[in-house]
Parts: structure tokens; sequence; C-alpha cells
């Protein structure tokens, strides 16, 4: 059963306790910023910043609007960056989203192109020298894994307004679709579910009430044929050779998994 | 807050004016949006389209300072439509549980915007008695509300002044959306629909601040909205515990529990309970509404008083020296003593000593350069801080000479509020207890134990010191904590019964014969011997019958856990609730009482009780019945229009008296902007990502990346003329001061069409100063030492100023 | 305390790792893909409640600290007012006390002094620290005290709405007892 993240833009507040909370769960260190005119910040994603709210502000028949929308990794099921990813250091998730094993990345910056959000930001290390990409991993990354303990992803979790909800994605797009309903019966003409179909559905769709063109989403997106080539003819051919060491890696993690639960449930006894 | 938090949700109508409480208390947006999702509608007021107003299904700008000419001219449409359409308001309540049927003094009058003679900047005893009862203890009632003297039909002339068309040109608000404003807000008037008023700042920090509430209380009233569920006045706050301090009136007009302070005149505890108003005699008995008996519960106050002095004195507290009524410090009536007065004695070098808690008063307090240069005339200053604040580092502020400021200064490193254990109270009036998750760093330590080591040590040096003046009113002091620890502060607020040497449950058993002491009788039942600490309580169940929201076993909330308060009028006089969908209280028997919220005094239905206890709602007042016309304020009975102190406006357009004349009007320091060198409506606010005076959130990488830098807003029509492009830095000024910033050019800031001229905002942070990791200058350079007639709470909401590029 | 909403929420938390991985066996092209070698959270310490300290909604919060002496902080799920959530600041908290797995830098972490005239700060003890204080209270208020009155005008107190009740309680209560009458805080501005 998929996962996915439902936000509304319609009952976002952009207070940007998703920001802090991305940062908090996921232990990255604030960046240095200046006010560049607008209330946001940091200017860009970056491999320290996986999530950060847009405003904007605009002006329909002379009546002000301030829209805020929601930057931070869509986690398509047709992944441009999952296709090109050639350590498979990027993968989809069992629940569908697109997580990340970070010690496999080898920087080659592909997936920062093949994204077709503008998602991925990479960083050298100066000290290694060593390059590494970096995204919303939807609170799954190895050592912060809320998603493997039945948590709702940091930023869902303190949402105020439930602008952010988490759940099986079939009752999110039902829930969408619902909201889309009310929207229009309201009077909004354009309002509409992004992410439903996009790129084989996005695991994070929005609710909004104009068309995605007003909140900069970009509209239809898709995958370069580019990527797509890279996927089904090149990609193939290395998997021959490297298949039977990720299996075996594959057993070895099985393994030391039970291991784990196991110790974990002795814990959970003494502790309670 | 009347009501409470969770409450909000059971909202028809939310009217957020003078606060913005998307931004600034966040998670009053997951009740509002669930009233939302309900069909409630949500109106925000303000001169700035906020984060709030991005929420709201009504956007109704207003010219900073205009609160009373708005809701005066909603005032006037209802009672316009209610003669219209009686159907549509609930009478009942407007008749009997306010005092809209009770007649005035005759000799009332209100000519050109005053309400009688001022001299010297007050309201003449003369001119005060008319505004009284015509008959002060047993005023008549015409319940028809024909009386030309009745309240009801002094109200109805008053604001008969205030249509839609004067308002607007005042406001600036567009009329169509006005008149919006007063056609969804009005409908909740209806029996059984509620709206609610979220307010803050926006509405306090104005000359005429008390007045403006004054405005949303007559309000609420006409809509029978008080002690519902979904209504209320519900003040926001602004800091975690400033409802608990105000509770324990760290403030220099109340004593803890909101008893007043004594003044010089009070030559003994039965003067100045006598002067108080807070004692039986002042009861008021309105003659010809249902209700026949007003409980009158200030008539407790020397039970209360007398338990806080042996709370404070103990055994040195007794019948024959007064209960130690003599160690409080009594007042100079002639001397104000609030913020604004202390900073203008300390400019005058009266003050030689201040000790700050967790409070920092360069950023905070009004007129920044004068209040950091009166600062330098103390001989001594010590700071109890988690941070070094601005306060702290006063000498050494950028263009100070530190050589030459002579005050002496203690920083005290305290802990933060997961390093210690105690309570906080909410907004909701919650008392919430929080634990001690780390140790605070180095050798930081709890407030409560500064205290107990700086009061300790002062007892020490007045003992060894038998000639020191004063000296019993320190060595009597009860203050024998030993390791001192909140539980055993929080027993001591709560009380005991001194026979018994047990907890008192409650301050309907407190005594004023010396046999009981409570330190705060507002607070008594938090503590008790049946339950312990309820603070402490976290029953996560609603278990009113109706499940709306109160949580009673969640914590404890002030008074008796009585979460809505006059909720004795949400029933109609037979004790059915106004709104079976969301009942307050309800199921009144002779044997079980009432069920839901603690009531409001657990008395019958008025139609059910015997004469002569036919008991009124508003417990509080000596008339038992809410106050539309408000005799007790020191600037008239009903709100009326004003400019701020400086104003883009050359008169008032709704009177020949242009300022509240009886406005606090600072002299240190103080130079007055004119509208001819700074033609603009400064205003002052804060930022979802910054607190206060910034402190408490320059400090954290995280908020400073999402706010780095001090800004100030303003249009893009203003901008254009100034030739300042978004991003710019840019010196906003008056006669005050300078403030640097990055300019936010913004749509949502717009000129206002006001008396035919064209007005524009600029919004200036108030959150950054010289201290701590982001540093900037302070939005209260610009504003004034001016206060409130009332309250003496500064005018930060409205200033002038001018803005040039850097 | 009693935790009841998040027992339930680790209960159901270890159902979903068993589903989640046991569908992650069977899935192949999952197992051929980079899942990482599974990292369980870091031990905690303790968890313990706590109330926002910023803007007076009254969330609750919870303060989780580990065993590398790091801590993190998230909203109460139990709490009926923020059922979970909190806003940036509330979040931010945990900064209050450590910036990235560190102390944070900025806090005070012993008495400080500041000359007459001085143009840098001392450090000075606690001890030393309250004495002095001590008697420069009373040489303030021995030399203006109104014994008619019971109070001294020249010495002033500010400070509350970020106290604890019972902080707030014993600063009324010594403020008083010393004849203080300028005794305001952040409610009158």
């Amino acid at each position: 059963m998929a996962k996915a993240i439902l936000y509304d833009t319609t009952k976002c507040t952009a207070c940007r306790a998703c920001q802090v909370a991305c940062k908090g769960w996921n232990e990255l260190p604030a960046e240095v910023t200046t006010n560049r005119g607008t209330y946001e910040n940091p200017a860009d994603l970056s491999p320290t910043t996986w999530l950060k709210m847009k405003f904007r502000e605009i002006e329909p028949g002379g009546k002000v609007r301030w829209l805020f929308t929601r930057r931070s990794c869509m986690h398509c099921t047709d992944a441009g960056c999952v296709k090109v990813c050639p350590s498979k250091a990027l993968y989809h998730h069992e629940l569908g989203f697109v997580a990340y094993n970070k010690d496999l990345c080898t920087g080659c910056g592909y997936c920062i192109e093949a994204c077709p959000f503008d998602v991925p930001r990479s960083d050298r290390n100066l000290l290694t020298g060593i390059a590494k990409m970096d995204k919303c991993t939807l609170c799954t990354t190895p050592g912060l894994d809320r998603i493997a303990e039945g948590w709702e992803p940091a930023c869902v979790k303190t949402c105020p307004t439930n602008a952010l909800q988490y759940d099986d994605r079939d009752k999110l797009v039902a829930e969408g679709r619902k909201r889309v309903d009310s929207l229009r019966d309201a009077g909004w003409a354009n309002a509409n579910l992004y992410g439903e179909n996009e790129l084989g559905g996005l695991h994070v769709m929005y609710v909004l009430d104009d068309h995605p063109s007003v909140y900069e989403l970009p509209v239809n997106p898709q995958i370069s044929a580019a990527t797509v080539a890279w996927q089904d003819a090149i990609q193939p051919l290395g998997w021959a050779v490297g298949g039977l060491t990720v299996l075996g890696l594959g057993l070895n993690y099985m393994v030391a998994r039970a291991n784990i639960n196991r110790e974990k449930e002795k814990k959970d006894v003494a502790g309670s | 807050m009347t009501n409470h938090w969770i409450d909000i949700r059971n909202s028809d109508c939310i009217m957020i004016i003078g606060s913005n409480a998307a931004e600034n208390h966040p998670i009053s947006f997951k009740w509002v949006t669930k009233a939302m999702e309900k069909g409630a509608k949500l109106i925000s007021v303000d001169p700035r389209f906020t984060r709030t107003s991005s929420k709201a299904d009504i956007y109704a700008p207003m010219r900073s300072g205009c609160d009373i000419a708005f809701i005066g001219g909603m005032i006037n449409y209802i009672l316009n439509d209610m003669e219209r359409n009686p159907g549509n308001y609930n009478m009942e309540y407007v008749t009997q549980y306010t005092n809209a049927a009770l007649i005035i003094n005759s000799n009332f009058e209100f000519d050109d915007g005053l309400f009688g003679e001022v001299k010297d900047g007050k309201y003449t005893t003369d001119a005060k008695n008319t505004w009284k009862y015509g008959d002060t203890k047993t005023p008549a009632a015409d319940p028809t509300l024909k009386d030309p003297n009745c309240v009801f039909q002094l109200m109805k002339k008053h604001f008969s002044r205030y249509d839609a068309d004067t308002v607007c040109n005042i406001t600036g608000t567009p009329k169509d959306t006005y008149l919006q404003v007063c056609q969804t807000y009005t409908a909740t008037g209806q029996k059984g629909k509620a709206g609610t008023i979220m307010y803050a700042m926006g509405t306090t920090q104005h000359t005429y601040g008390t007045q403006n509430i004054r405005g949303y209380a007559i309000l609420q009233l006409l809509l029978a909205n008080m002690g519902v569920s979904g209504g209320g006045i519900n003040a926001l706050r602004g800091t975690s515990n400033v409802q608990g301090s105000t509770d324990m009136c760290l403030l220099a007009h109340i004593l803890p529990g909101y008893l007043n302070v004594p003044m010089e005149s009070d030559a003994d505890l039965d003067t100045y309970i006598k002067r108080s108003g807070k004692n039986p005699d002042a009861t008021i008995t309105p003659q010809g509404l249902a209700g026949d008996k007003s409980s009158n519960w200030w008539g407790n106050s020397k039970k209360y008083v007398v338990s806080l002095l042996k709370a404070w004195y103990g055994d040195s507290a007794q019948t024959a020296n007064d209960f130690g009524f003599h160690y409080l410090p009594k007042c100079d009536p002639a001397k104000n003593y609030t913020h604004i007065g202390m900073f203008e004695a300390m400019g005058e070098g009266k003050i030689k000593g201040l000790w700050c808690w967790g409070q920092n008063p360069a950023v905070g307090g009004p007129n920044s350069n004068g209040e950091r240069e009166a600062l330098g005339n103390l001989d001594w200053l010590v700071s109890a801080d988690i941070w070094l604040n601005e306060t702290a580092e006063f000498w050494n502020r950028p263009g100070a000479d530190a050589a030459s400021i002579n005050t002496e200064v203690f920083v005290l490193p305290a802990a933060c509020s997961y390093e210690k254990e105690g309570s906080i109270s909410n907004s909701g009036r919650w008392a919430q207890w929080r634990y001690k998750a780390v140790n605070p760093p180095g050798v930081a330590l709890p407030d409560l134990e500064i205290m107990n080591l700086v009061m300790l040590k002062i007892k020490e040096l007045y003992q060894a010191d038998s000639s020191a003046p004063g000296r019993e009113a320190v060595t009597n002091l009860v203050w024998n904590y030993g390791d001192v620890n909140a539980d055993m502060v929080a027993r001591e607020v709560n009380g005991y019964d001194l026979t018994t040497g047990k907890l008192a449950a409650s301050f309907g058993s407190l005594k004023d014969d010396g046999t009981t002491s409570s330190g705060n009788w507002l607070y008594c039942n938090q503590y008790t011997e049946e339950d312990g600490n309820k603070c402490a309580r976290r029953g996560a169940v609603d278990a009113h019958p109706k499940e709306i929201g109160l949580y009673s076993n969640w914590s404890w909330c002030w008074p008796v856990n009585r979460r809505i308060i006059y909720n004795r009028a949400s029933v109609n006089l037979d004790g059915v609730p106004w709104d079976s969908e969301h009942p307050v209280i309800l199921d009144y028997d002779s044997e079980k009482k009432w069920q839901g919220d603690v009531p409001d005094g657990g008395w019958a239905p008025i139609n059910q009780a015997k004469e002569g206890e036919k008991y009124l709602p508003f417990i509080m007042k000596p008339e038992g019945i809410a106050r539309i016309w408000g005799y007790g304020r020191v600037d008239g009975p009903l709100p009326e229009v004003y400019e701020p102190w400086e104003s883009p406006l050359d008169r008032n357009l709704m009177s020949g008296t242009k300022t509240n004349p009886c406005a606090f009007i600072g002299k240190y320091r103080n130079e007055r902007s004119t509208p001819s060198e700074y033609p603009y409506v400064g205003t002052t606010y804060r930022c979802t990502e910054h607190w206060q005076t910034g402190i408490m959130t320059r400090n954290l990488p995280w908020l400073v990346e999402l706010m780095p830098e001090m800004y100030v807003e303003m249009d893009e029509v203003l901008a254009a003329e100034k030739g300042i492009t978004a991003g710019d830095k840019v010196v906003v000024y008056n006669a005050r001061g300078e403030v640097n910033a990055v300019a936010v050019v913004t749509k949502r800031f717009q000129p206002l069409q006001v008396g035919g001229k064209t007005i524009h905002h600029i919004g200036v942070l108030n959150h950054w100063g010289y201290s701590g990791m982001s540093t900037g200058d302070s939005g209260n350079i610009l504003t004034p030492h001016v206060g409130d007639a009332n309250t003496t709470i500064p005018e930060y909401k409205t200033f002038l100023c001018n803005v040039r590029r850097a | 305390m009693e935790l009841s909403r998040r027992d339930f929420l680790k209960a159901s938390g270890a159902a979903g790792i068993g589903g989640v991985f046991l569908f992650g066996t069977l899935d192949p092209t999952a197992a051929l893909a980079g899942v990482p070698r599974f990292l369980p959270l870091k031990n905690k310490v303790k968890e313990t409640t706590t109330i926002c300290c910023y803007c007076a909604v009254g969330c609750g919060a919870i303060v989780t600290t580990y065993e590398d002496e790091t801590l993190k902080i998230e909203g109460d799920p139990d709490h009926p007012i923020n059922e979970g959530s909190l806003c940036s600041k509330g979040l931010a908290m945990s900064q209050v006390h450590q910036v990235d797995g560190k102390p944070n830098p900025l806090r005070l972490t012993r008495p400080l002094y500041r000359a007459p005239g001085g143009t840098a700060w001392q450090e000075m003890d606690w001890g030393t620290a309250i004495e002095t204080i001590a008697q420069r209270v009373k040489a303030t208020r021995d030399a203006t005290f109104d014994e008619a009155n019971s109070r001294t005008e020249a010495v002033a107190s500010l400070g509350g709405g970020e106290l604890d009740n019972e902080e707030c309680y014993l600063l009324s209560k010594m403020d008083r007892a010393l004849g203080m009458v300028y005794l305001e805080h952040c409610a009158r501005i």
C-alpha cells in the first residue's frame, strides 16, 4: 500500500514549522541567510535544506492573495532521479516514495539534471573531496527513519492546521478530490489535485485552489527523453554484473535486521 | 481569554482584529481551521494583509488606530438592525444579562468628543458621577429599552454618528467590504450562534486601547456572545506565562489575585477594603429585571487579602496588627508607577536600582533611545536571564560611552523553561505543570533558586541591622523554603486551612479571620489534599456531556477549573442553553445542580429560583450584569473615536477633540513627530519566526535562518515614490530616532484613502537589538512614550515616521 | 505521566516495521535497489513533558534526551491544544539548550559583573554576586525608605511573563516586602 503526503495550500499558514521540523529531525544545521526583501528563506533548497516554503503575492482582480507553496521532493512514481542514478542510491521505497542510500551516492549529479522539479542538491565535502547529493527522504534516512517506526514524517506531524497529512495514497487521493470538489463548489473553478496523475502519480500531492502555474508548479511535468533512454537501455547492462553482489547484501541486511528487532524487543520488555 | 483555545472550534464566525493569530499564535489556527471546516467564517481586520488574512473569508484593511470607528460602526449597524429585525437577536440576553436596560443619571452629557469636563488630563468627579446609574444602589431598568436615559438609547444616540460612510472615511476601509464585515459578524447575534473576537496588542497598544476592548465588549454583549461556547473576547497574550504573571500581579496597581494595591490614604485594612470598592457594600441591585440578586463576588476580597497576608507574614499577621497590612507598600495616587512612569522616573534620576527577571526593556520598552539612556541613571542593575540581553549590555550599546556610564551591572545566569520545574498559565487560564529535562548550562540556576538566595541574604542583612527602616516588613516575611522547589511554592500559592494544616480546598473556604492562608486566592484549588497538584493532570478525554472541547481534567484553570467564564449567560432564564449543540452548562436539577462546565455560581436558573435568590450571571460585577455602559473607566462610559498621539490627520474626523484627553504623555526624551516631516503611519509588530525582544529567537540558528535581518514593510506605491525596491537597505526615522532595516516592498500593504488624504503605512518589526547572534535596530526606537488612559500601555501601534534609502 | 496516544503509536510503529520489511523481502526490485542497512533510532535516555516557552497558547512538547547527550523536541501528541504539532518557534526551542549537538554557545553559564564606568564583563562567583546585590538593595532601600507608606520609590522590578507561576509569586512577595511600588512586567507593554 503506497503512502503519500497531501499538502493543502488552502489550509497552510506558512508558519514554516515544517522547515524547522525537517532540520530538527534530520539534524541539519542552519544556513547563513540574508533578507532579500521577502519572508522566504533560505533562498534555495540545498544539501542542508530539504524543504522550504515559497511565498508569492498576486493581485487578481485587484484583490491581494498571498500564496504559500511547499518546495521539496515530490516523490514521483515515474522518478527521473531513480532512473538515472547509476549507483542505485536513489530507489523506490516499498511505500512508493523516493528513498535514498547516501552511502552509495557517487556524486555524479545526474539526478539533479533529471528532476523535473529541480529538487536534489549536491555539495562537495571540502575535506574528502567527495560530492554527495541530498534531498528529502520522507523521513526514511537510516538512523532517522520515522516511517519504519510507524510515525508520520516530521513535517507532517508538526503542521498546526493539518495542511500536511500522511496516509495511504489512495485515501489521500480520495480526500484530495473531495476538497477540490468543495473548493469548486465555493467558486474556485480551477481548483485541482496536483500530483494525482503527474509522473505516474506523485507521493506528495497538493490541493490547489487555482491552476498549478499560479503556484509556480510545473504544468504537466515530464522526465526528459534522455533520462528514459538512460534507464531503459544503458543501466540494465550494469546491473547484470552488479546483481549478485546486491542480492548478497540484501540477505546480509535481512539477518542484521532480525537481530536488531530481537534486541529492541528485549529492551522494550525491560523498559515497561 | 474568557474562553480558551480549543473552544475557537465551536465558533460560527471568528473576527481576528488587533491580532495576527496565524503568525503570532500559529497553533491557534488549528482551531480556527477546524471551525472553518465546519462552515465558520473568518474575518481579518488589519492595516496589513497578513498570514492570518491569507486564510480569511473577508479581509478588511483599516488604518492603524481606528478600532473604535470600525467597531463603533458595527455597533451602530447592529442597533439599527435590532429595531428592524429583533428576531435576529437574543433580546432576552441583551435585556436581562447586560445593563442595556438600566437608567443612567439624567445629567449625563456628551459633547464634541467629551463626556463632561476634563481638568489636567482627568475627567472631574462631577463629570464621572453623571456616568453612573440614576440610582447608584438600586438602579431602575426599562426592559422595553425605550427610556431615553436607558443605556440602550444613550448608546444608540452615541453611535448614530458612526454611520458606514463616516467610519470608512476614518478607517480607509472600502465601504462594501466594511458592510460585508458588519453583515457577516452580526449574523452571530442569533440565538444559538456564536462569534468570537481574537485580539492582542494591536488592540491594547493605543492611547485608547482599553476603550478599543470596551468596543469589543459592547459588540459581543449586543450579540449575546459572552459566556457561550465559541464566543467570548479572547486576548491571545504574547508570552508563555504572561497570564500567570498577571494573575500573580507583578504590576504596579494590583496584588496577587487582582486585589487593589493599598494607597497612602488607606489608614487601615478596613479603610482599604472600603476604598477599593471590593466589598459587600458595593453591591448594586438592579430593579425590574427577572434576576434580583447580584453576588458581587469581589465583596469577598477581605478574605483574600487577609489570606494573602497570612501567607506572607504568618504568625506576624494577627488581628491586633491588622494582619500586617502596614507591611504592604502604599502608593502615591499622584504618581504613575507603570512601565512608562518607571522609565520617566528613572530618566529623572529618581530610581537608583532595578532588577530585571527575564525582561529586556532596552528592546521591549517604548522610545528605546530614551529608555536606554535612562538606564544609565541607575546606580545598579541586575539582569537575571538566560542570555546576555540588550538591557544588561546597555552600557556597551552602539554610540554609548561606557566609561561615562556609572551603573554597576550584575548578570545572573538563569535556567530555561525545560531546565527547571514549575507551572505556567496560558491565555485560556490553564495552569500547566512542566518538568525538568536537562540541567542548565554551567552554574546557571532556575530563577526560583536565585530569588531564594537573594531574599535569604537580604533577610540576613536586615536581621543583623536592628535600626534599618521598614525592617519588620522584611524580617517578618515568611521565607523558609530551604532548598526551594516549585512544588512547595505551589502549595503556598494554593493556601491552607491553618487550623487543620490541610491544603485549602477552594477560595470558597478562605476566611477573613486569619485562620486561612492563600498566596493567590484565584489559584486556590490548584493543589488540594484530594487531587494533589492539579496543574500536572493529563486527562486527555473531554468529559463534557456534549464534548465541546473543555478537557476539564487536563491541567487546571482558574477560577476553580471553570473553562468558560460568565457561563451562566449561556443559558436562558429557565436554564436552557441558547445553543443546544454546544451548551456550556446544562441540565440543572436541584439535586445534581448543573452538568458540564463548573458554573459561575451553582445557583438555580433565574426563573426557578425563589424571590431574592435570582442570581444574575455576571458575578464579578457589583450589579451582576455585564456593562455595555462601562462607567468605571477614566475616559468615559462608551468608546469614542480619537486620533493617536501622532496622527497623519490635522483633526479628528468625528469631533473637535483630537486625542484622548486622558492619555498619559511622557516628558522624558519624548519628542513628538509632526505629519509635515513624518507623513507615514508607523506601526510595530512581530513575525512568526521571532518573538518579543528577539533575545529568545535571535540566538537560535534555525530561526535566524528563516528571518535573518531586521526588516520593514511598505506598499509598492510608497516604495516607488521613494525609489525603494525589495531588499534595499532603508532608514525609517522620526523625531525620536532612526532604524536601519531591509525593505520588504509588498502588495500586502495598500495605500488607504482617509479624509481625502492618501495614507501609507510602514510596518516595523520589533524583534531586533544589538546583542546576540542576529543583531539589528529595534523598532521601538521609533515608538513614543505615551500610554493608554486607563492602563498606560504604550502606543506602539501608531506613530509617525518617514523613510529613505540608506 | 500517561502517554497513552503515543504508546499506541509506538505499538502501531512496531507493526509498521514488520509490514514494511515483509514487503521488502518479497519485492525483488527493492532488494536490488540500494536499500541501506537498517540503522535504529538513537537510544533515548528519557522523555520529559514541557509546555512551550514562547507564546501563550500553552502547547505541550516532549523533550527527548538521547544517550549521546543530544536532545530533540516535538509536540506532545496527547496534548489537547496542539495535538502533537508545534510552530517554528516551538520546535526551535531545542536550540535554546543545544545547537547542532553542542551547548548553545550564547547561553549565560556564570554570573557576570560590570563595574561603574567599566568597559568589560568580569566573571563573578554566585556567593559574591548574591552578597553584593543584597547589599545594594538594602543600601538603596534604607536610604530612600518612606516609613509612613512602607515603600521605596528608588528600587524597581521588571519581569515575570517568562517566569513560572511559582517564580512570579515569589518575586511578587519579595518585591512587596521590600516596599517596591515600581513593580511591572511585560503585561503592561
